[in-house]
């Protein structure tokens, strides 16, 4: 990943990042298998820029979040934060790592120790890294509460008293509390209601609006990514097929894969017309990918070359680039994302009768 | 309740409308409104009180022996009757308390102080300490209890405070195996890797973290291992290898009285019903405790 010539240094930078999780031994320990969940990775994120990390189940998204946390060790490559190279820190060097870079996790039910008070929550971290004097811890977690829009009275119940976005809430002010740089969100809203997803999106908006914060936002749910992220790195088997920004990706994406993703998109109303490019077959197995290009065996487009090398990611534009070999030849496509579909000419005038209340709806919607 | 609402309301947070109340008070407003849990520590209160009160609230003294008053049964004189040398039972149950409560219940503090830590260890470091620990653990688990606790209270000599150590030694593997296996349950969560990207050091996700969460059923199992600790001095004692005579606890009691059952059916009664009353108090309180630690009850 290029940074944009124009931008200052990156607050979170992976370089070349690895990790191979051991999937079988021989009795003397040594290891005869191992799954590449994460194959080589570059990326860089910058101050209130939100870069999008996608791609299907398994292909090493959450590992690679996880890992330029330091949650899960990288095998090899190299992880800047802040300026600071914390690949090799140890668990007690930590601290800076831990106050630049926090997580918000996917399940707000799995992600708050059940016996802590939401106050207690909040606190740890006041405390862990002396964020403000211990006289003033509870009024910073009631500011910390509201800032996430909850009560601050309900310090003192606990996760289990509260509901599945309201959670969500806590656990982003939980990450809040150290006043962090940069946020992983991995997969901040799937686990959470359709109707609560709007809410906690605009949340995550408007305290990156309001405290500058970068976030690196890990989904499968390209809707969701269209509309929070600057920028997008699509995965594939533990590699990154094409990068670029948000607009890049889905109206010129250069890779393959990357257009079968958009293709695959659910499309709102049965009257939207688009191309449908469907990968054929499974994923193969991690354990044992194929050469080259790890998509070749699905891929339309695959060629004898393909299956020589690991193709580069190559750029297409400045801020755009696919690790496609053919990416500059691939037919246009415009039209793999759902748009809106052409209106019936006949329901204009009904449409246009209502559109008066759909914004005062939409208003109070924001409102809330 | 609402976020919505939360919003408006949470604009000018007053400092003093929340307390954190620690946990260790919240589990006792919790205990207080739960009667059967209530009882069951007036019980365990009481039957503590004997055991340290016995010289002041016993009859008689419980190793006077009376040829006059062999086996005689309950009566205005000897409320519980009499035993076989003519001791009165009262007293003796009375005095027995200190033996058999120690027994139960120091036995079982040893076996925690010293299984929780490690299988706290065991659960959380992993690997090669896991391993040393589970082997450990599984050999003396593959001993019957009382078998083992024989031979350490032999090898240790025949008085009260080895048999505790026996019994408390015997019993460790027992927590060091349910601590393990909450551990292992409980550190796949995902709340410890948050409590570790919050920046907490290892030590700290393990007994701040961990190890409340991990308590509730080590604590049902304690009363339940006190059960078992009062029995095995019972039998220890009959062997000669827990408390010495003339002195009572309640075990050595019954092992002497079963000789008596037909003639004599008080000498077994008593001390058996204040071991029953014992064992129940303490499976009650511990429900009750298990129940008042759970965030999630009332």
């Amino acid at each position: 990943m290029k940074p944009l010539a124009s931008s200052p240094a990156p607050v979170l930078e992976a370089h070349d990042l690895v990790k191979h999780f051991v999937a079988e031994r021989t009795l003397l320990g040594r290891t005869t298998a191992s799954v590449k969940a994460v194959d080589g990775v570059s990326l860089a994120v910058h101050a209130g820029e939100t870069l999008a990390l996608v791609g299907e189940s398994g292909c090493g998204k959450s590992t690679l979040g996880r890992m330029v946390l330091r949650l899960v060790e990288p095998t090899s490559g190299r992880i800047v934060v802040d300026g600071a190279d914390v690949t090799h820190a140890r668990e007690r060097d930590l601290r800076g790592l831990r106050r630049t870079a926090q997580i918000v996790f996917q399940d707000p039910f799995a992600s708050l120790n059940p016996r802590m008070t939401v106050g207690e929550i909040l606190a740890e971290p006041l405390m862990l890294h002396a964020i403000v004097p211990p006289a003033q811890r509870a009024a910073r977690v009631a500011e910390l509460l509201a800032g996430v829009g909850l009560n601050p009275r309900q310090a003192a119940r606990f996760p289990h008293e509260f509901s599945g976005g309201q959670r969500q809430r806590i656990v982003i002010a939980r990450a809040l509390a150290v006043e962090p740089k940069v946020i992983v969100c991995d997969e901040p809203v799937s686990a959470l209601d359709v109707s609560i997803r709007a809410q906690i999106l605009n949340l995550l908006e408007d305290l990156q609006a309001r405290l500058g914060l970068a976030y690196v936002f890990i989904s499968h749910d390209l809707g969701v990514v269209r509309h929070i992220a600057d920028r997008v790195c699509v995965m594939y088997l533990g590699r990154i097929v094409e990068t670029g920004t948000t607009d890049e990706i889905f109206d010129n994406p250069r890779h393959p894969y990357t257009r079968a993703l958009l293709s695959a998109i659910p499309a709102p109303s049965p009257l939207a017309r688009r191309e449908r490019r469907l990968l054929e077959g499974d994923v193969p197995s991690p354990l044992a990918p194929p050469s080259g290009c790890h998509l070749r065996t699905r891929c339309p487009h695959a060629e004898p070359v393909c299956a020589e090398a690991r193709p580069p990611l190559a750029a297409v534009s400045p801020t755009h680039a696919s690790a496609c070999l053919f990416a500059t030849r691939l037919p246009d496509a415009r039209d793999l994302a759902p748009r809106e579909p052409a209106r019936d000419p006949r329901l204009e005038t009904l449409f246009a009768a209502f559109a008066g209340d759909d914004e005062a709806a939409a208003a109070q919607a924001a409102a809330q | 309740m609402t976020p919505g609402s939360a919003t408006a309301s949470a604009t000018a947070p007053d400092a003093d409308a929340f307390v954190i109340e620690s946990p260790g008070r919240r589990a006792w407003r919790r205990l207080r409104r739960r009667p059967a849990a209530m009882a069951s520590l007036v019980v365990v209160l009481v039957i503590v009180a004997c055991a340290l009160l016995a010289p002041w609230i016993a009859p008689y003294d419980p190793t006077a022996q009376s040829w006059s008053a062999v086996r005689q049964a309950p009566s205005a004189a000897h409320w519980l009757g009499t035993d076989e040398v003519g001791r009165d039972v009262l007293s003796r149950v009375i005095w027995g308390a200190r033996a058999s409560l120690a027994a139960g219940v120091i036995s079982v503090l040893i076996a925690m102080a010293a299984g929780i830590p490690l299988g706290l260890l065991a659960g959380y470091v992993g690997g090669w300490t896991d391993g040393v620990l589970g082997r450990v653990t599984d050999a003396m688990l593959a001993i019957p209890f009382l078998i083992l606790a024989i031979a350490l209270a032999a090898f240790l000599g025949p008085n009260l405070t080895n048999a505790m150590i026996a019994i408390g030694v015997t019993a460790t593997p027992i927590f060091i195996r349910l601590t393990r296996g909450q551990v292992l349950a409980a550190r796949s969560e995902e709340w410890v890797e948050a409590a570790r990207a919050v920046g907490n050091p290892h030590w700290r996700i393990a007994l701040r973290h961990v190890l409340p969460n991990v308590l509730p059923p080590i604590l049902v199992q304690a009363t339940l291992t006190i059960a078992t600790a009062v029995i095995a001095e019972a039998s220890l004692s009959f062997l000669g290898l827990g408390q010495q005579p003339p002195m009572p606890s309640w075990g050595s009691m019954l092992n002497s009285a079963q000789r008596f059952l037909a003639q004599a059916p008080w000498m077994a009664v008593f001390p058996g019903l204040a071991i029953f009353v014992t064992v129940l108090a303490f499976n009650v309180l511990g429900d009750g405790l298990r129940d008042a630690l759970d965030p999630k009850g009332k």
